[in-house]
């Protein structure tokens, strides 16, 4: 395991020196990912600044669950490039090289690209959240901290799984399914803000099924002390961020179906 | 001890049937019609320790598809595989630290990296020793005239010199068997020879058995001591390449060069193949007459400036086995 973690360092040191390479771009091209999520908050604001708040949540605790959901995304966003890609190399037979290699192969296709330039959704996701910090009238503890720490993590767990499931589907299909990504960028929009105001099948769909508003909303009440009327128990409040774990472990099970699907077909 | 054996390997591939136009590819998205193709019909060979053997056989006969169910990419429909007593699907990684693997179509190597760096990241991903690493690459190194390459990025050197780099990539583990896919498509003259003269050495000094797919029959010629052709899924021969000849035809060629241009030469039992300049091509059977009879009959005819007797090209060989298959 060791092993692997480091193989994976080196092949991420790999793929930022030659992003480096192309330094012009690479500021360029973060700055406009700050800019381009930075009007969409604007636009959050400005509701806010017209109706005050939105059932009950006041713009301060949404910011909460934006900053959390988009550092989590911006952090797979980055780490996944590898899987989002994968469909052309499956297409270019470029995938039998990996499997070749005496390694494993999900680790070879994450090992592809650490996209730098997603550090400008994630610097903007993270003032966001350190203004809400700031803003919230809440008494933040070491605990709190740690799991809103707990939350964007788990959230990025979330979020590969779910782009591992989306490169899953290219051992079946060369066609592009778009359905995944309406999951994963809706799902980014949706868990933006807290899950009460959504009507209860989308509420459950996020819970059950993708549980990604358990990565953000459920910690989100334990932090914001809104946890005793919601009729979250507690411990879910607190072990929400493992469904995203969770989830990942998942989804690289379906992954090993996926390639072995591959290696039967060859296609 | 066979190192590798491949006992009636069976693959069946179901190939969508695209129908044309616009609304063909519509239709096609709600009800596709599937084809199946037999890539491996039944191929059965083993190969010993040290072996270099040449597997022959026009594009689509199957045999990279034999490559990857040996490198554990594939996994058959049915038949038995093993190589170095491990089922290469079963056993993917386990396989996967034995064998080398060239494709000269495409490289391994990563691109932006200068070779040096591939080198190293392959060393990780491998898990090779450093000081076992320092001496294999070194050695590598020397044999292929490497030096100069070592600090330049993949994406400048030439083909020959590419192919070079991968070669010493995919041996960098010191695999006990390497799959070559190729290896001298596309390369210039000289490159050609220096691929083939490391093949060897490889093959000969050190033991590394060798599978070599190519079309150059100048490969096959210079490098293996028993070549497999197949064709459509089938193996068609197996054996050494004085065997392979033997089996198919035992003509050959007597080249002669006349004195006077657009000169003719007949004789009752040898056919002329071919006429340019001052040369003559004519094949003969060499049980019906000596090829020494045949000389003497000639030069006594003919103002006569050089001869010389050669066997067919393996391509003429290998061009009527797959006539003689088919028909």
């Amino acid at each position: 395991m060791l092993d692997e973690i480091r193989l994976y360092f080196r092949y991420i040191g790999i793929s930022v020196r030659s992003q480096i390479q192309y330094r012009g771009s690479f500021l360029m091209m973060s700055i406009g990912h700050f800019l381009i999520t930075g009007i969409e908050f604007v636009g959050i604001w400005i509701l806010f600044q017209r109706f005050g708040n939105i059932r009950g949540w006041s713009l301060a605790e949404v910011a909460l669950c934006y900053g959390i959901v988009n550092i989590a995304f911006s952090i797979s966003d980055a780490t996944t490039r590898g899987f989002d890609m994968f469909g052309l190399m499956v297409k270019s037979g470029d995938f039998d090289r990996l499997l070749l290699r005496p390694r494993s192969t999900a680790l070879q296709v994450a090992g592809q690209e650490l996209t730098m330039r997603r550090i400008g959704r994630f610097a903007q996701a993270l003032i966001v959240l350190l203004w809400s910090a700031h803003a919230l009238d809440v008494a933040w503890s070491p605990a709190t901290i740690a799991l809103t720490g707990a939350a964007a993590l788990g959230g990025a767990c979330l979020f590969c799984g779910l782009f591992v499931l989306q490169a899953t589907l290219a051992f079946w299909t060369v066609e592009t399914l778009e359905i995944v990504n309406t999951v994963t960028y809706g799902g980014v929009e949706t868990a933006q803000f807290p899950l009460s105001i959504y009507r209860p099948w989308l509420r459950r769909f996020f819970t059950g099924v993708i549980p990604l508003a358990t990565v953000s909303y459920f910690p989100a009440l334990a932090i914001l002390g809104r946890g005793a009327g919601s009729g979250v128990p507690p411990a879910l409040q607190w072990g929400a961020p493992l469904a995203g774990v969770a989830f990942l472990l998942v989804a690289l099970q379906v992954w090993k179906l996926g390639v072995r699907h591959y290696t039967s077909t060859g296609s | 001890m066979a190192q590798i054996v491949v006992g009636n390997l069976v693959k069946t591939f179901r190939v969508a049937e695209r129908q044309p136009g616009l609304w063909g590819a519509a239709r096609g998205l709600l009800h596709r019609r599937h084809r199946s193709v037999r890539a491996l019909d039944g191929i059965s060979f083993s190969l010993q320790p040290g072996e270099l053997v040449g597997y022959i056989g026009p594009n689509g006969a199957g045999k990279s598809t034999t490559v990857k169910v040996l490198s554990g990419i594939l996994v058959p429909d049915s038949g038995r595989c093993e190589v170095l007593g491990r089922v290469p699907w079963r056993e993917r990684v386990a396989n996967a630290r034995e064998i080398g693997v060239v494709f000269g179509q495409r490289t391994q190597l990563w691109w932006d990296l200068p070779v040096v760096e591939s080198f190293e990241l392959l060393r990780d991903i491998y898990r090779v020793p450093s000081s076992s690493y320092q001496q294999v690459r070194d050695e590598l190194i020397a044999m292929l005239d490497m030096e100069p390459l070592l600090d330049v990025p993949v994406r400048q050197l030439s083909l020959g010199q590419r192919m070079r780099c991968d070669l010493t990539a995919a041996l960098l583990h010191s695999p006990a068997i390497l799959y070559l896919d190729e290896p001298t498509i596309g390369l210039d003259a000289v490159s050609k020879l220096a691929v083939r003269d490391f093949v060897r050495q490889l093959n000969r000094e050190r033991g590394v058995t060798i599978i070599l797919t190519t079309h150059d029959m100048d490969d096959i010629e210079a490098l293996c001591s028993r070549v497999i052709v197949i064709d459509e899924g089938q193996i068609l021969s197996d054996g050494t390449l004085d065997d392979l000849r033997r089996h198919v035809t035992t003509e050959r060629w007597l080249i002669v060069d006349l004195a006077e241009e657009d000169g003719d030469v007949t004789d009752p039992q040898a056919t002329v193949i071919s006429r340019e300049g001052h040369r003559v091509r004519l094949r003969f059977d060499p049980e019906e007459v000596s090829a020494a009879e045949l000389i003497g009959r000639i030069t006594a005819a003919h103002a006569i400036r050089d001869l010389f007797v050669e066997n067919p090209p393996v391509e003429e060989i290998i061009a009527r086995l797959y006539g003689e298959q088919r028909r």
